[in-house]
């Protein structure tokens, strides 16, 4: 029932776990407004915003990290 | 067959020359040091080419044996007493992670008060870790011995660590006939070590030494008991492939003279060769007395010993250990687990002697049963 | 600076809202690659990415104990040597408790020894997997569980412990600071530290919502604030050579970083001068 020793061999398996649901305010990114400096994409603690600055809610667990360090104001934090 | 004349350590460190792990972690402490020193001559010389690590305390040396144990290779350390002791931690997790490790170690006391000589309660004091314990007799015996804890420990159905345990000083630091066996010969008996069920390759990533919740803990022990106590099997069949490789039998016991005895003596370790001439005197007297040797003392041979021991009217256990306030602990457990009203002897704590009027005092006092533990050699008198 | 997309920290991680670890982790991880192993000390990011059966590693992961990650380590790298898989990279993350307290000795060992292997630090100043106790990277006059402030107290009342000038004394090739919020300037002290040959140390400071108490998108903030006011110096020991690698245009006051924490809040104009004049007598010796 347990691997032996507890060995877990699904790399990348806590997808499974889905952190969206932790979430109060959801990072809303408006595309026109973004100037693409990656500083959402390397300060999200989930790393769960990808090149093409698409978030994925199914991680986000609302930090608002992302809205804080955007320096052109493009992500705003709504109540879900 | 040569034999060379050595002590048991550096019997020990000939078995591992012959293992050929990739990496040894070790650091010293008497009177296990001088193995420490052979395998980096060894390395120094390139007669093996393991990574030899001097960590800076035990602690560090059974944590890198087990790194290097999660790559997947065959790692060796060895250590003795209060280094035991320090690895405590560590020691559980090693089998918990299901490394199998092979480690030697020299039996001291455990301080305090601070003691450099033989006692078991060092390796005694790690039974409840899942690890695999021998108790050797001799030199011969020593190097063997760590031959079958790889060949065991690295058993796909086991893949518990092993502890090759041998006394510290009386084999330690004298030397005995030693055969040490042939290259070709050993790697016959010892296929190489490839894991699946867990090693750190950049290939298949795996995740080692998680965090468990209360749905799955008392599982993963439940596991390493089955697997514990499965790996009697695999105990037994190699024990007999070792003897029709390299000619010398061992079992989970050691029978002398004990098949018709009516006195039997139970006891672990190189005590043991005293208590057979003991037997031998008190045989040419007309006493029936025998000696039952537990070599394999995890997992513990319930069924051997009771079937060795069921027959006699008088039965004393010796232990080089104490568990304050209950007694001896191979004691306790031959009491606990067979239906037998064993007595139980604390003998040679901390070095003291163990002479052979003690033996013969012994065999006397089993005469009469009694749950009262004795402690035999004390300079009072006392209990 | 070229950041590499690919992640080997999945998400689904147990890590509080706004951590700093996961984004340190993240980080490093993106410089060194798939063709590395991670060891891990018993703490915050052990426990939270490894809730079994499921992982948050994409490459090999191991943990044993808490103070011994850096002995464990030392196994591995020279496993993998013994193998001739020297082109693995073996990083090791421990907190700033498995680092600077429990588990310094066997980092020392480490150290000395010269294995070839990158521990990263990641200092989130107290022992935060455990409830916020004060650890010897607890920063003066913070409160913490075991340094509460109370009428007799202002909170922690020693100095943090110097880590990486105690890895400096161990004379290894390469030793640096960094924090999360300066991630160019950590990224390629990574990079620098995987391509040189022996020891490398970084010792990467960490806010920590929980532990520091702030709001959760204040995390970058925070570590800005810490360095931008000369609480926390960027800089980096290479073969010997002492370099500030980030100087503040102009040194923000430090109370500016210690009003933004709950840690600090009680802390008196006294005493808050006195840290400022600390951190005065730091920043003019090392010229920042």
């Amino acid at each position: 029932m347990v691997s032996i020793g507890a060995a877990v061999k699904e790399p990348g398996s806590t997808r499974k776990n889905k952190t969206g649901s932790w979430r109060t305010f959801k990072p809303i990114l408006d595309k026109e407004t973004c100037i693409k400096c990656e500083n959402c994409i390397m300060f999200c603690p989930e790393g769960c915003i990808n090149k093409d600055y698409d978030i994925d809610y199914d991680y986000c667990k609302g930090c608002g990290i992302c809205a804080e360090e955007c320096p052109v104001k493009a992500i705003k934090m709504e109540r879900e | 067959m040569v034999l060379k004349v050595m002590s048991a350590n550096q019997a020990i460190a000939e078995a591992v020359k012959l293992a050929n792990p990739n990496v040894i972690p070790v650091y010293p402490i008497t009177p296990q040091t001088t193995i420490s020193e052979y395998l980096a001559k060894f390395v120094a010389d390139g007669d093996i080419s393991a990574e030899y690590i001097r960590v800076e305390s035990e602690h560090s040396a059974i944590s890198a044996a087990l790194g290097a144990s999660g790559t997947g290779v065959r790692v060796f350390t060895a250590t003795s007493s209060q280094g035991l002791a320090l690895m405590h931690e560590i020691i559980f997790a090693a089998a918990g992670l299901r490394a199998p490790i092979v480690m030697a170690d020299a039996n001291r006391a455990l301080s305090a008060p601070l003691s450099i000589w033989n006692d078991q309660q060092d390796s005694i004091s790690e039974r409840d870790s899942g690890w695999m314990q021998v108790y050797a007799e001799n030199g011969q015996e020593a190097l063997d011995s760590i031959l079958i804890a790889y060949r065991v420990s690295e058993d796909h159905s086991v893949l518990l660590p092993s502890m090759v345990c041998i006394d510290g000083f009386i084999l330690t630091h004298t030397v005995d006939p030693v055969d040490v066996p042939g290259k070709g010969d050993v790697d016959k008996f010892l296929p190489p070590y490839k894991p699946d069920h867990a090693y750190l390759d950049p290939k298949r990533p795996m995740s080692i030494g998680t965090f468990t919740d209360p749905n799955y803990y008392m599982e993963a022990r439940h596991d390493m008991e089955l697997a514990l106590v499965g790996a009697k099997d695999v105990i037994a069949k190699a024990n007999a492939e070792f003897a029709e490789i390299f000619g010398r039998t061992y079992d989970f016991i050691e029978k002398y003279r004990s098949d018709d005895a009516d006195t039997i003596i139970v006891a672990m370790g190189s005590i043991c060769s005293t208590i057979k001439d003991v037997v031998d005197e008190h045989r040419d007297n007309g006493e029936k007395v025998g000696l039952v040797r537990v070599r394999v003392f995890r997992p513990f041979p319930t069924k051997e010993i009771y079937e060795a021991i069921k027959g006699a009217s008088n039965i004393g256990v010796l232990d080089k250990n104490i568990s304050f306030s209950v007694g001896g602990v191979l004691h306790n457990e031959i009491n606990a687990k067979m239906d037998v009203k064993a007595n139980g002897f604390i003998v040679g704590l901390g070095g003291r002697d163990i002479k052979p009027t003690h033996i013969s005092e012994i065999i006397e006092k089993t005469k009469n049963t009694t749950k009262t533990t004795q402690w035999i050699g004390l300079n009072k008198e006392e209990l | 600076m070229e950041i590499p997309e690919k992640e080997f920290l999945a998400p689904g991680h147990r890590a509080c809202a706004g951590c700093g670890a996961t984004i340190g982790v993240r980080l490093a991880l993106k410089m060194l690659g798939e063709n590395t192993v991670a060891i891990s000390a018993t703490g915050c990011l052990e426990v939270i990415t490894t809730p079994y059966p499921e992982t948050s590693w994409e490459i090999p992961w191991m943990h044993v104990a808490f103070e011994n990650a850096a002995a464990v380590a030392s196994g591995v790298e020279s496993a993998l040597k013994s193998q001739g898989k020297t082109d693995t990279t073996v990083v090791v993350f421990g907190g700033d408790g498995g680092t600077a307290d429990i588990g310094l000795q066997a980092l020392s060992g480490a150290m000395e020894r010269g294995h070839n292997l990158i521990y990263i630090c990641y200092d989130n100043e107290a022992y935060m997997n455990t409830g916020i106790q004060r650890s010897g990277s607890t920063p003066y006059g913070a409160s913490t569980t075991t340094s509460p402030h109370g009428k007799e107290s202002f909170g922690e009342d020693r100095p943090k412990k110097n880590m990486p000038m105690i890895m400096a004394a161990h004379g290894i090739p390469y030793i640096a600071t960094a924090s999360i919020s300066y991630p160019e300037d950590f990224m390629k002290k990574v990079k620098k530290a995987s391509e040189i040959e022996g020891p490398a140390y970084i010792h990467l400071q960490q806010p920590c919502t929980t532990g520091w108490g702030y709001s959760p998108e204040k995390t970058i903030e925070l570590g800005r604030l810490a360095v931008e006011t000369g609480s926390w110096i960027l800089y980096e020991i290479e073969e010997g050579e002492f370099k500030v690698t980030y100087r503040p245009l102009q040194r923000r006051a430090v109370k500016e970083y210690l009003n933004a924490q709950k840690r600090f809040k009680h802390l008196t104009e006294l005493e808050k001068d006195r840290i400022q004049s600390h951190v005065d007598a730091v920043c003019i010796e090392l010229k920042v």
